[in-house]
């Protein structure tokens, strides 16, 4: 870790540097803005580049630092999801709904990180509406693996996973639906959790599936992630699903060890559509685990099978649902001149969603109909009783779940065409959205120069643990400092 | 393994359509009829497992309750703010079209 350049460093390594004065917060923020300047042209990662708003933050915060008053990520860059409402600069979720979106207020995960003194670059690429596991279904531009131009990022944080793993941001916050966080870290070889349901005040998220969604950060170090946490995960009066529970430091007990950590092994995450040497790779990290002192045993969880069609029903209702709001008359896209408010909405509608929420809003819609709403939207929710029936049962055996994150590693740009197939990338991550449990992926190595990610889910609430075990793997392994050759 | 499935007719693809008000080329309803047939074929798993009894969840995660604030006036976004985005509007309303089918209302 000590012969990285600037833009490698990890939060804490920054934070450190701003506050033995070797470098100034505007001096870091534009190493980074001339990082993104040269170089993501080829990548990809931001939609929008906010370089004047940097700089005032990162006068605020080099004044914080001055007066001895900075906390960690005091004058740190930093990049936020382009579904993350940030008060005066464009909101576009990567649709051409909302296009020429500005938002008139800041989510509460913005206004903490500027409130801890963090330094907005910009805003990251995304799938459109977060429905999507490649970043292809954003309106504006595909975002490239950094670690292989011709491969997506992984989706549907794609932007911030490729802006973080090629230095273009220390960190990036992410939604996480069915796998949003997890899965573009582990293509992208960085790592990125996914908190407890309620964990993250989710106001100014533009909403998605709001039984599943949560916010969360993807970074270089889990370190990084803890200190991350440290600044967004609390309760907010203006979220109805906050969970009350008072601030905690992330990093306390993040070096105590995996010495007794009761593992479990999912045979059910290791089965078909699974490529060996991910699974090889990931077992090689659960027999490192072992040897550091965890106690590693096999816990079947036969219902996770059925998590992937639980997801494809509840996701498209609730986004059915939620994306009805987009009516063309308070802000959005909207068409002229339409005669009535009917024609007016399918106008709207037609024009400003691409086709995959077209296909996600048609899903949910059939799902939740007269006559279906049985089989299918009630069904889902009863199966995932289960599940979550399933994970209670089997973190009273375990502390700890450990999978691969993605059966693959990441694949090229325009390869998946039929959606069912791009849905099977989230099989071994949907299950922790369909619970509300915390995951974890970190990089585990790679398959032909292409990174791959290790999954550690847990308990609710059970983030502190989950950096823990993450946290010992990571010191025994070396895959956090490699990067992509750029 | 599972047959084919079955594509949806297109009067069947356009009645949803309509349910969620979302314009459709006869291009998209035409590839929407395999596609949510595929679509449904891949959450017809679920009618394979016994849930006789068993309470559907909402929400999974226990103990997360509607927050609710003590109902005291606080600050609002302003009119300008809310207004800002607005495609079209007439002074301080937003402007909509028609709802009855007789013409701007």
């Amino acid at each position: 870790m000590t012969e990285q350049p600037t833009h490698y460093q990890s939060i804490r390594q920054m934070s450190d540097a701003l506050v033995a004065k070797e470098i100034s917060a505007a001096e870091l923020a534009d190493v980074h803005l001339k990082r993104i300047a040269d170089l993501d042209g080829r990548i990809g990662s931001y939609l929008a580049v906010t370089p004047e708003h940097a700089r005032d933050q990162a006068a605020a915060a080099q004044s914080s630092i001055d007066s001895g008053n900075a906390s960690p990520l005091t004058g740190v860059p930093m990049q936020l999801k382009d579904n993350l409402a940030t008060r005066g600069i464009i909101t576009t979720c990567a649709s051409l709904m909302l296009e020429k979106f500005v938002p008139p207020y800041d989510a509460t995960v913005t206004s903490a990180l500027a409130s801890a003194g963090a330094v907005l670059l910009g805003k990251g690429n995304m799938d459109e509406f977060a429905m999507g596991s490649s970043t292809e279904t954003s309106a504006f531009k595909p975002t490239r693996n950094p670690w292989d131009l011709d491969r997506v990022p992984g989706g549907s944080s794609g932007g911030p996973a490729a802006a973080v793993a090629s230095g273009l941001a220390p960190y990036s916050l992410g939604s996480d639906t069915g796998g949003s966080i997890r899965q573009p870290a582990s293509f992208c070889g960085i790592v990125g959790l996914k908190p407890t349901y309620g964990l993250v005040s989710r106001f100014g998220l533009i909403a998605f599936a709001s039984s599943l969604d949560q916010i969360g950060p993807l970074t270089r170090t889990v370190e990084d992630a803890a200190l991350v946490m440290n600044v967004i995960a609390g309760p907010d009066l203006n979220d109805s699903t906050s969970i009350s529970r008072p601030a905690l430091d992330y990093t306390i007990g993040l070096r105590d060890g995996v010495k007794g950590l009761r593992i479990g092994v999912v045979p059910e995450y290791f089965g078909d559509g699974i490529d060996p040497e991910v699974s090889r790779l990931a077992h090689e990290a659960i027999q490192q685990l072992k040897a550091l002192g965890a106690v590693i045993s096999e816990v079947s969880l036969p219902n996770s099978t059925a998590a992937l069609a639980v997801y494809y029903v509840l996701s498209p209702s609730e986004c059915s649902a939620n994306l009805a709001r987009y009516d063309g008359v308070k802000y959005g896209f909207s068409t002229p001149d339409a005669p009535n408010m009917m024609t007016a909405l399918e106008a709207t509608r037609e024009g400003g969603f691409g086709t995959e929420v077209k296909r996600r809003m048609m899903m949910g819609t059939y799902a939740l109909s007269a006559g279906y709403y049985e089989a299918y939207y009630k069904k889902a929710q009863q199966v995932r009783t289960l599940i979550r029936r399933e994970f209670d049962a089997a973190f009273e055996k375990v502390d700890v779940l450990i999978t691969p994150t993605t059966p693959t590693t990441a694949f090229k740009l325009g390869e998946i065409q039929d959606p069912v197939v791009m849905h099977a990338n989230d099989v071994c991550t949907v299950p922790a959205n369909i619970a509300g449990i915390p995951g974890l992926s970190i990089p585990c190595g790679t398959i032909d120069g292409l990174p791959v990610g290790l999954q550690f889910l847990g308990a609710h609430l059970s983030e502190a643990m989950l950096l823990r075990a993450a946290y010992a793997y990571e010191q025994a392994s070396s895959w956090h400092t490699q990067h992509p050759v750029l | 393994m599972t047959d084919q499935p079955q594509r949806l007719t297109e009067d069947e693809v356009r009645r949803v359509a309509t349910l969620c008000r979302v314009g459709l080329s006869d291009d998209e309803v035409e590839s929407l009829r395999d596609e949510m047939a595929g679509l449904i074929a891949e959450v017809s798993v679920l009618k394979s497992i016994d849930t006789t009894g068993v309470e559907p969840t909402s929400h999974a995660v226990e103990g997360v309750r509607s927050v609710m604030r003590d109902d005291t006036p606080r600050a609002a976004l302003t009119v300008a703010d809310v207004l800002s985005n607005a495609p079209r509007r007439e002074g301080d309303y937003f402007r909509v079209p028609a709802v009855m089918d007789h013409g701007e209302g």
